[in-house]
């Protein structure tokens, strides 16, 4: 039986009500106003371009690219649907998912782009502050509500703080852009240490959620890790401390450089103790009533929250079910080896999360055709509720999927090219839009992602591998993550000539890690190449059941640098 | 240029310090560094201060009382620290006098000037009233609270916004 969500509310995210429908159509009609001020020219291009961004529009090589929001990456079924709309009618017919949880459209035109939010408003969706220098879109953990080590569903806190944030009167003109990210457990899915804030939760001991607080992290062009500045802060606080801190970084964060201007800046120059000072201070004077965050507005926040109406399944029902996928799992390897890598566990007996891989072989990682949108809804809506969530790592995943109809579920995703197996393996890449799109970048990222994606396209060679993190920017403002890959690569320009630096064990998560550069940049084969050297060594040297980024740690990058540049 | 608050085009009565001159009779806008001067006059006009985004509001803080006005500047629209200079002068040093805020700025600023505290704006010469007024009543909702204290709407922090 197909599930049914609840009627009214969209299942996972905060539903709008006429209040915030009203809202949209003010914020349509004040950027409809400031394109007509642009043209007149009563805005200047330098006046008009902050005003553009917080709507998402970025100027790109070619043409305007159009950022939509997809809060706390939970986007409902309909509204996949009116993004394969806007793909088909505005732009070519495909639309690419961002590790900020976000999805943009590359080939947009200025004048159709007030029409495009219109149509978006109606959605319950926007472009707000998916660029600029202000909070932009606050990411969580793509398996938040289902994952079994949860103490709270982030998504409510990060709708507050999407709230919060919106038309922030005193945070719209910061130094610098300002990210977010927040999990519901300690386990680190949402690489907090590299954010402005990163907020992970756990039990207090009053049976109420806090939060740790990193502050300071971030990648771009000076990658740091972001020091904890409190260990403990109680959920009716979270909105003041984060004033406080917000607070501190316009008044002090530095605005002479942009390459200087990021929070992390501020804290490594202030240190960690001298920053918590200052906030604290502020924490200490503020008004705290004001922001006081009560557990009835939580609630009444969540009560906007649509909820997965689960059956129980009994747990004869999931022996069963187990003993079918079994069976099907004998009988067809790749099921099999998509099972292994696609699925994790559900706190529901009888579901799992799937991850849908938008990286096929030799695919351009987190694109995804209007129709394959249209089909990701359908799945949803047939299999999880109608709820999608867009992952940082450029992925889809369903996070109600009941077992039993996973061979289904795969089945449909397969014959639409979406059923690759290679979750967490190296060719589940990220990687930045680069030189094809991005008018910042030094190399294309996209080209040689899709030739290691061809390299390394046997599933059976990949599961050998294991669990590996490749992370590809087209320059130094490192989009594409690559301070964090386990193998990062870097697009540098070269006298010239597009060349890609290696970098090896960078690592997101509790144990962050910066990559270490390992020597002089190469061409885009050579470094293909090297990759696929670097890799043989580590699976000469690893020591049975060590992970790529352990054998990394264990050896040093010496004997992988001396593989990268052995002469052929 | 032409002096706006609430809705409309209001006289300007005072009178900026001019550099290296001795400061005229009447309402006088002072530099930080010519606080200790102004406050020295004793002729029965008024004073204010002309605060730079690079001051601290904080060292107002004892002459706070004896102002009537105090002017932030923005070098550019851009730069946001005006917003934390007047929200702080309202909710620190609970200031009660008129907050002004000259400089270049954008009308789809004015909102949130508003909501830090700002009270009047120095709007560029020759520019229409109504598209700052506009930009005033163009959002009937704000997601956050602000020391305007507006009527709360009833969900999460959204206040009513006044027209």
């Amino acid at each position: 039986m197909p599930h049914s969500p609840q009627p009214a509310l969209s299942v996972g995210r905060y539903t709008y009500d006429t209040v915030d429908h009203t809202f949209l159509k003010q914020r349509v009609e004040q950027f409809r106003d400031q394109v007509r001020r642009r043209l007149s020219g009563e805005l200047s291009e330098d006046e008009f371009k902050p005003l553009r961004l917080m709507n998402g529009l970025y100027l790109q090589l070619h043409a305007y690219m159009l950022r939509i929001a997809v809060p706390y990456g939970v986007i409902s079924a309909p509204q996949m649907r009116t993004l394969a709309h806007i793909a088909r009618t505005y732009d070519r017919d495909y639309g690419h998912f961002t590790t900020r949880q976000n999805i943009q459209f590359n080939w947009i035109r200025l004048e159709d782009t007030p029409a495009i939010l219109d149509i978006l408003a109606d959605a319950e969706m926007h472009a707000i502050q998916t660029s600029g220098n202000c909070i932009r879109n606050v990411t969580s953990d793509q398996f938040a509500g289902a994952a079994r080590d949860e103490v709270l569903d982030p998504r409510v806190h990060a709708e507050i703080l999407r709230q919060w944030s919106t038309l922030h009167p005193e945070f719209t003109f910061l130094p610098r852009k300002f990210k977010i990210a927040i999990s519901g457990s300690e386990q680190d899915r949402v690489a907090a240490r590299f954010h402005d804030i990163g907020l992970l939760a756990r039990m207090g001991e009053n049976g109420r959620a806090v939060f740790e607080v990193f502050v300071g992290g971030g990648l771009g062009r000076t990658p740091v890790i972001g020091v904890s500045l409190r260990k403990d802060l109680p959920e009716e606080d979270l909105i003041a401390y984060l004033e406080a801190i917000l607070r501190v970084y316009n008044e002090y964060g530095r605005r002479d450089n942009i390459y200087k201007a990021r929070i992390k800046i501020l804290v490594q120059a202030l240190g960690r103790d001298a920053f918590l000072d200052k906030v604290n201070a502020e924490f200490a004077a503020m008004d705290r009533s004001r922001y006081h965050l009560p557990p009835e507005l939580v609630e009444a926040i969540r009560a906007r929250f649509g909820a997965p109406a689960f059956e129980t399944i009994s747990p004869d029902t999931v022996e069963s079910v187990a003993g079918d996928i079994a069976r099907h799992q004998m009988a067809d390897a790749d099921f099999a080896a998509w099972i292994s890598a696609n699925t994790h566990p559900h706190k529901m007996p009888g579901y799992c999360s799937v991850t849908v891989s938008c990286k096929p072989s030799g695919g351009i990682p987190g694109d995804v055709t209007s129709e394959q949108m249209d089909l990701l809804a359908d799945l949803a809506d047939r299999y999880s509720f109608g709820e999608l969530r867009v992952t940082h790592i450029q992925n889809v995943v369903l996070a109600h999927v009941r077992e039993a109809d996973l061979f289904e579920l795969w089945q449909s995703l397969s014959d639409a090219g979406l059923g690759t197996a290679n979750i967490g393996m190296v060719t589940d890449i990220i990687a930045c839009p680069g030189l094809d799109y991005c008018s910042l970048a030094n190399a294309r990222s996209i080209p040689i992602a899709q030739k290691l994606s061809a390299r390394f396209a046997s599933i059976a060679l990949q599961r050998e591998i294991g669990s590996l993190r490749l992370n590809i920017s087209g320059c130094i403002n490192a989009c594409g993550h690559h301070h964090a890959g386990h193998i990062g690569i870097l697009g540098v320009d070269k006298r010239g000539e597009e060349a890609f630096q290696i970098t090896l064990g960078g690592n997101a998560g509790e144990d962050a890690s910066i990559g270490q550069i390992l020597g002089a940049a190469m061409s885009e084969d050579e470094t293909v190449d090297a990759i696929a050297r670097i890799i043989e060594t580590y699976l000469a040297r690893r020591t049975p059941g060590e992970r790529f980024i352990e054998t990394c740690r264990r050896l040093g990058t010496a004997p992988f640098k001396d593989a990268a540049y052995a002469p052929v | 240029m032409p002096l706006f608050e609430k809705g409309r085009i209001i006289e300007d009565s005072w009178q900026v310090a001019q550099d290296e001159q001795p400061l005229p009779d009447g309402d006088v806008l002072v530099p930080l560094s010519r606080l200790a001067e102004g406050l020295g006059r004793n002729d029965g006009g008024r004073l204010g201060v002309v605060l730079s985004v690079g001051d601290r509001v904080e060292d107002l803080a004892t002459a706070l009382p004896r102002l009537d006005l105090v002017c932030l500047t923005f070098p550019i629209f851009r730069d946001g620290r005006p917003f934390t200079q007047a929200r702080a002068l309202r909710e620190h040093l609970h200031y009660k006098g008129v907050v002004r805020v000259d400089g270049h700025f954008l009308p789809d600023q004015y909102e949130f000037l508003l909501r830090c505290g700002a009270d009047q704006v120095v709007i560029p010469e020759g520019s229409d009233p109504a598209v700052w007024q506009d930009a005033h009543t163009r959002f009937t909702i704000a997601y956050q609270p602000s020391l305007l204290d507006e009527r709360p709407q009833g969900l999460g922090f959204r206040r009513w916004l006044s027209a």
